[in-house]
């Protein structure tokens, strides 16, 4: 396996969505190939600490103003009929 | 292999009760769906608008518009891929409206094969995140999601942060499953390589880079 095959089978990999064969033969160029290693340790960190930092998280005081306004015009939306979004 | 976690909360089957229950006209079921899923609109939609004000805007609108077509939710797609769709596509429109010299659109073209070849290959400190404070880490974060194509952060965002399945993915910005994987794929070569910048082992004595 060439390094541009692994790459094109790292997104599966990640997932966790390839066939026990090509999985065997992915292992087996991270094995000893130490960029590809890298490029797969780094992409899966990549994933983990954008998943895990809380970014633009909704702030309590501004997600209870954003939903009374929601439910408001949602009614306001009642009022006047099916055609007015 | 460590899959990725789902950040919805509570059993989707209570999804549709709440949905059918909001058709018939009754509002707290509405604003009980607003409840579970407002968070992750507004993360989308920050993400892909990369403005807060803007992404508060979204979330109105995207709930506003789901609202008023719900009696066209056909219930065959999750409630909440169907919000996605809608709040992608109202993101989408505000960074058109402010970038108008840009194509803002999710087929972007896909470079050639080779293009997503990382050209940095240096390893990463061990836990590199905990160089950095907790509003270091977001400012870096958000700085280098921001470099990306909308189309790429949008498929990376839905997928990786959202958890999403690529079918899920697929379905709310209405791309192939091929499109979304080879998207999803350059997004994450991308950041990771720009992520290096920050996070890559340093030589001793240079703290500055």
């Amino acid at each position: 396996m060439k390094c541009s095959e692994f790459l094109h089978e790292l997104t599966n990999y990640l997932d966790g969505v390839i066939d026990e064969h090509t999985k065997v033969e992915l292992e087996n160029h991270l094995s000893w190939c130490h960029n590809c290693y890298v490029v797969c340790d780094t992409t899966k960190k990549t994933i983990e600490i954008y998943r895990d930092s809380q970014l633009y998280e909704l702030p309590e005081d501004l997600r209870t103003r954003l939903r009374s306004a929601i439910m408001t015009k949602c009614q306001q939306h009642r009022k006047r009929g099916p055609e007015s979004v | 292999m460590e899959t990725i976690q789902n950040k919805l909360e509570g059993p989707v089957t209570d999804e549709l009760a709440l949905v059918r229950a909001a058709k018939q006209g009754d509002d707290s079921a509405f604003e009980e769906l607003v409840r579970r899923y407002d968070r992750n609109v507004f993360r989308i939609a920050q993400h892909i608008t990369q403005n807060r004000e803007d992404a508060e805007d979204v979330v109105q609108e995207a709930f506003l518009k789901a609202y008023g077509n719900l009696q066209k939710f056909q219930e065959q797609s999750k409630f909440y891929t169907w919000l996605v769709r809608i709040a992608v596509n109202e993101a989408l429109m505000k960074l058109r409206r402010k970038k108008p010299e840009r194509t803002v659109s999710l087929d972007e073209d896909i470079k050639t094969e080779d293009d997503s070849l990382p050209r940095e290959i240096a390893d990463w400190s061990p836990n590199p995140e905990q160089q950095y404070t907790q509003a270091e880490l977001r400012e870096i974060l958000s700085k280098t999601i921001q470099g990306l194509p909308p189309g790429f952060r949008t498929v990376f965002v839905l997928r990786d942060v959202e958890g999403l399945s690529t079918e899920e993915t697929a379905a709310a910005l209405e791309l192939s499953v091929p499109a979304v994987k080879s998207r999803l794929l350059r997004a994450r070569l991308q950041l990771r390589e720009r992520l290096g910048r920050y996070f890559q082992k340093r030589e001793s004595g240079d703290g500055n880079q």
